[in-house]
């Protein structure tokens, strides 16, 4: 126990500043490699299942009085999605646009914006929390997605909602930069799930996702696709887009956002 | 607790100060809270401005990182603290992050767990070493406080308390206890200890967890506790940063105090608290 050797404390320090130093270089490497990535997405299904746990299916997100509504709400990814199509539905205020319920189900629904209103609807005040770390409050107004997809009759093999969308992040050959997105069906039916179509007691601005966007309010906002087409029951997918469950999924987000 | 076991050798005189599962549970800990650290900078580079309240004011953030383009197009980084300016150009804001130029980017890369830009990345090692920290401390605290060890080691006395003083006067003159005073540890870091193992690890977890729109949910007492999400995410930053100056001190004193006893004692357990003149 010669512990106070100068030579070797200095040994001991070069070697520890040269460890750190290799170990930062190497960060990278790690980080970009595969089977760590894989390794570290364990946690993901570790977060899911604890957290549906701990939550129940209908445990609501807090829900806030008027005088909460935030007057800087921020519009996120497409604010205005440029395709032919969509630039018509704006045009002549949605009258011909019509959602699609299909996939999986025992009677496919077509649905205009008018009689997507005369649905179970319910309003909400709640917190939209970005992936990025901000939080904003609206009042949201929609058709709850559990008694439409009811009426719809869900086949016993659908294991999730796919909602596909007008909007294209990424220019692509086969499609895989159009937002789509998947949810479970115990989020589907949760009370507070909607196909909103108004915000802040106006019809949904095309910069929030007009006609209608999906509010999943125990997840974060990349979850709640904005204008969505059409929805198809599926019991899979891992062939949609690459796989991974949704546009930002694809791009290596959590495929589970409640945290 | 038991006694703790010494021994003599060759006039030298050490005590077996930390088992092997306190010395293990560091390490572990240590390793967690860099990775932490550094994903979590990464995930803070999303959007580097802090709120109070529930939700963001974005026209009047409470401290954010900047980039701003000058009349002549180059690049400075900034950091705003309640309304005071900053000018961070090469660190905070805009860096050269290992390329040639300036870029705009709130962390430089150096910091930054991975070094590019990748928030989803970012995420999946801030949760999975979450995970890590919070079992290896709940074994901690399970050895710790079952074993008797924190009430033995970290539980200050009265006549302590009243000396505190005096140790932080000894403490800036580098004063340390040496010998048989250093059996134990001195009211400074019993504090420090309790304060970041009690204080500032559980306040990191219970911010973090406010941020989670699901655990939200679930405790939105816990949510109100803090005052809002966007105060939980400011107040992890600054518990965050408590733990940063926490770690540089804590650093300094084993250099100040004796690196090699103080490593030998965190790396085999035995710390030497005499010395016999030959």
């Amino acid at each position: 126990m010669s512990g106070s050797d100068p030579t070797r404390r200095l040994l001991l320090g070069g070697a520890l500043t040269g460890a750190a130093g290799a170990s930062l270089a190497g960060c990278d490497k790690l980080a970009a490699s595969p089977a760590v990535n894989e390794r570290l997405g364990a946690a993901e299904g570790l977060n899911f299942h604890v957290q549906r746990l701990l939550l129940g299916r209908n445990a609501l997100a807090r829900e806030y009085p008027p005088s909460a509504i935030a007057p800087d709400f921020r519009a996120n990814g497409t604010t205005n999605p440029d395709s032919e199509d969509y630039q018509q539905h704006v045009a002549d205020g949605f009258k011909a646009w019509r959602l699609e319920i299909g996939g999986l189900v025992e009677r496919p629904l077509s649905l205009s914006l008018d009689e997507l209103r005369q649905a179970p609807a319910r309003s909400q005040i709640t917190r939209h929390d970005c992936v990025e770390g901000w939080s904003s409050i609206a009042k949201w107004k929609g058709a709850r997605l559990g008694p439409l997809l009811d009426r719809a009759g869900v086949k016993p093999q659908a294991k999730y909602v796919a909602f596909f969308c007008a909007d294209t992040l990424e220019l692509t050959l086969d499609g895989t930069g159009d937002y789509y997105e998947t949810i479970d069906l115990a989020d589907a039916h949760h009370p507070q799930t909607l196909l909103a179509y108004e915000m802040n007691d106006q019809p949904l601005p095309v910069a929030h996702g007009a006609p209608i966007r999906l509010r999943l309010e125990r997840q974060l906002g990349y979850k709640m696709a904005k204008y969505v087409m059409r929805i198809e029951l599926i019991d899979s997918f891992a062939k949609l887009g690459q796989g991974k469950g949704g546009y930002w999924e694809d791009r290596g987000y959590q495929w589970y956002a409640g945290i | 607790m038991t006694e703790v076991r010494e021994r003599t050798a060759k006039g030298v005189t050490a005590i077996y100060r930390h088992p092997l599962l306190v010395r293990a549970t560091h390490w572990v800990n240590a390793l967690c809270l860099l990775v932490l650290l550094l994903s979590g900078l990464q995930i803070l580079n999303a959007h580097p401005a802090f709120y109070w309240g529930e939700v963001s004011h974005f026209d009047r953030p409470f401290a954010a990182i900047e980039a701003t383009t000058a009349a002549n197009g180059d690049l400075h980084g900034q950091l705003m603290v309640a309304g005071a300016k900053l000018d961070t150009t090469g660190v905070l804001g805009a860096s050269k992050s290992g390329g040639d130029q300036l870029q705009a980017r709130a962390f430089p890369s150096w910091i930054t767990l991975p070094g590019y830009l990748d928030l989803g990345a970012g995420r999946r090692w801030h949760f999975a070493f979450a995970w890590a920290l919070v079992i290896n401390g709940l074994v901690y605290l399970g050895f710790a406080l079952g074993s008797g060890r924190t009430q033995a080691m970290l539980k200050p006395t009265r006549e302590e308390l009243r000396g505190l003083g005096a140790a932080v006067l000894d403490h800036l003159r580098l004063r340390f206890a040496h010998g048989e005073d250093a059996r134990n540890y001195n009211i400074l870091q019993k504090l420090a200890y309790l304060a970041v193992i009690f204080g500032l690890l559980p306040l990191m977890l219970l911010t973090g967890l406010v941020m989670s729109p699901a655990m939200y949910a679930r405790l939105p007492i816990l949510g109100e506790l803090f005052g809002g999400r966007q105060s939980a995410r400011t107040i992890h930053f600054l518990a965050a940063s408590g733990l940063v100056s926490f770690v540089f001190v804590h650093v300094a004193m084993v250099i100040a105090a004796g690196p090699v006893n103080e490593m030998r004692s965190i790396l085999t357990g035995w710390f030497v608290i005499r010395r016999e003149k030959p």
